[in-house]
């Protein structure tokens, strides 16, 4: 059995790391208070209602880790432009054939469990790239649900450009229950992202799970010098075409 | 066939007023009132007075389709006598099946006349949506379908009224399944100002002040994205409800007479739909301002919010998801997902540990032996 000579690869930036912790934090607070709004428990009986206002904490929560989550997810499309090229937005946006090929292959290998069979991806996979396209979208859904719901009893700009939002979905019932629902692909999402995380460190051993603390992978040595083959093949081809 | 009475020229609503004996005290009262309704500053009230005053009242065509006439109830019960008078007498108003005293052959030549002689000036107030289903044999006056009623009356009128969540939406013969398919007025006539002025029925204050508007300043009132009147459906009931501290403090009636409900908690957990309809049912309130639903102990069921019977059930919080069954809420449906998810995740963890064995094992026994060198 051959042993693995690894490389240390910076893969995800400082910005990058921030920007993820961040976002799984808002989401967190943002799922926890979204369903204490939705069906607040029963913690406060008794008393004077001007001594309390623990609901109105939790909305409070609820709308600051919103703006948060919002304005992160806006600095990572910009960050999609200015990042490295693992945290290019051509992640996860397809734009070629290649990308759809290769999507292919991770399917087949990582969802389908071809035997003994891995495939190596030092930023996102496609499949995984595609995904987190879809997801950008349920942002954008939450962001414009959430705030069309929040523009009523708000005086702000920002939550005010969302104020044709209610009329567009047929008023606040039908709204909040989009909301809701989108909420629970949240839920969906990182049961399956934190399990693939696991998958990926124990099948392949490249550091998956820590990458987004330090931002390093480790990719074996013989990976760089097929990428140089490949670049040579490139650079040979052109010549001949010129 | 009787003839329709000659035109002269139309007096001021003040006029009429004085003509039917109610003091020029009374009609400032009335004037004022109408002002805090609308939301006027100070200066409006003299603005409503002189518009009252100087202009002939306007002409109004007001139609009744698929309803139950709780919007004409609703007005003539506002708070003030005058306000009813202003609009809803036979006088004032041209044709209204309820409340005219014509009938027949007169009351259609009444209608016709208002349209011909006021082809562009007239206002048309609808109450009731109008059955589409089976060329709109479901609701049919003097021979005519309702849909071809409004489309001649709309042809020549300024601006349409639509009064009531069934002229704005549909209501409750809207709802699923919608057999006679009930539409609302603004998906059938294009081109002309619309009002929406939902509510079933709508607060008889808030029908008079957008009639007030209207003639005061020659001009619809402001609307908001949904077409409503942003002076009286700009805010939630849940924005003026008395009981919002309530909320705040996350004091919550856990079901209709426990001791919650008796000390006058928030009844958002008992389906309470004040948190997302727009009206001014906390501020303006019913019956001459005795108390609203919420005030009676009943949470709102958001009666001016499209779809509401739909939007059910009245009394749970979590309302039923579309496409899922009556009682599948929105959680019910993403548990069941999470489950599924949940039991992916453990075949596929499972289907690893056999598919992927070599290369785990490879990995393990790899750092096994680094481990015995270092």
């Amino acid at each position: 059995m051959a042993t693995h000579v690894l490389r240390r690869v910076f893969v995800w930036e400082l910005p990058v790391r921030i920007y993820h912790w961040l976002n799984a934090l808002t989401i967190l607070a943002l799922i926890a208070t979204g369903f204490l709004i939705g069906n607040p428990p029963a913690i406060q009986t008794g008393g004077e209602a001007y001594d309390n206002y623990w609901f109105g904490w939790v909305r409070y929560i609820h709308f600051v880790a919103a703006y948060l989550f919002f304005f992160n997810f806006l600095f990572r499309i910009y960050w999609g432009f200015v990042g490295n090229k693992y945290a290019d937005w051509k992640n996860f946006i397809p734009t070629s054939k290649a990308f759809f090929k290769e999507m292919w292959e991770v399917i087949r290998i990582d969802i389908f469990l071809a035997r003994n069979k891995e495939h190596m991806a030092v930023g996102h996979n496609p499949l995984a790239g595609f995904i987190y396209f879809l997801s950008f979208i349920a942002f954008m859904v939450q962001v414009v649900t959430g705030f069309g719901l929040y523009a009523a009893m708000s005086e702000s700009f920002l939550a005010g450009l969302f104020a044709w939002v209610p009329a567009f979905f047929g008023g606040d019932f039908g709204l909040r229950q989009w909301h809701h629902i989108a909420m629970w692909f949240f839920i969906l999402f990182a049961m399956v992202h934190v399990y693939l995380v696991f998958y990926h460190d124990y099948v392949e051993g490249r550091g998956e799970l820590s990458s987004m603390g330090g931002g390093w992978k480790f990719i074996e040595e013989d990976a760089f010098h097929h990428d140089e083959k490949k670049h040579e093949e490139k650079a040979a081809k052109k010549k001949l075409k010129s | 066939m009787i003839q329709a009475p000659p035109t002269k020229k139309r007096p001021t609503y003040f006029e009429e007023l004085r003509a039917r004996g109610h003091s020029r005290r009374d009609f400032m009262k009335v004037c004022t009132s109408l002002a805090a309704y609308m939301g006027l500053e100070a200066s409006g009230v003299a603005q409503i007075a002189k518009a009252l005053e100087t202009k002939p009242r306007l002409p109004v065509i007001w139609l009744h389709f698929q309803e139950c006439t709780c919007c004409s109830e609703s007005f003539i019960r506002s708070s003030h006598p005058i306000v009813s008078d202003i609009i809803l007498d036979q006088v004032s108003l041209d044709y209204t099946e309820t409340l005219m005293a014509a009938s027949g052959h007169a009351a259609e030549a009444a209608m016709h006349k208002t349209m011909e002689d006021h082809y562009g000036d007239y206002i048309l107030c609808v109450e009731g949506s109008v059955p589409t289903g089976e060329d709109g044999v479901f609701c049919c006056i003097g021979g005519k379908s309702a849909e071809q009623i409004l489309e001649e009356t709309a042809a020549g009128a300024k601006a349409i009224i639509a009064w009531g969540s069934c002229a704005c939406n549909g209501c409750v013969q809207a709802a699923k399944p919608n057999p006679t398919r009930a539409t609302p007025i603004h998906k059938l006539v294009k081109g002309k100002p619309i009002i929406k002025v939902p509510g079933c029925p709508p607060i008889g204050e808030v029908m008079a002040g957008v009639i007030v508007h209207v003639v005061t300043f020659g001009t619809l009132p402001e609307l908001d994205g949904a077409g409503r009147p942003k002076a009286f459906y700009s805010k939630r009931v849940h924005d003026s409800c008395y009981r919002r501290p309530y909320y705040d403090a996350g004091m919550f009636v856990e079901s209709f007479d426990d001791e919650n409900a008796k000390k006058g908690y928030c009844l958002y957990k008992v389906g309470c739909k004040g948190p997302s309809t727009y009206n001014s049912c906390g501020i303006i309130k019913w019956n001459n301002g005795v108390s609203y639903p919420i005030q009676s102990g009943h949470g709102c069921i958001g009666c001016s919010e499209a779809n509401f019977w739909d939007a059910g059930p009245f009394y749970r919080r979590m309302q039923s998801f579309p496409g899922f069954g009556i009682e599948s809420s929105a959680d019910e449906i993403g548990l069941a997902a999470a489950a599924a998810t949940g039991i992916g995740i453990t075949a596929h963890a499972i289907g690893t540990n056999l598919r992927k064995s070599k290369l785990i094992n490879d990995l393990i026994t790899e750092g096994r032996e680094s481990e015995q060198e270092l």
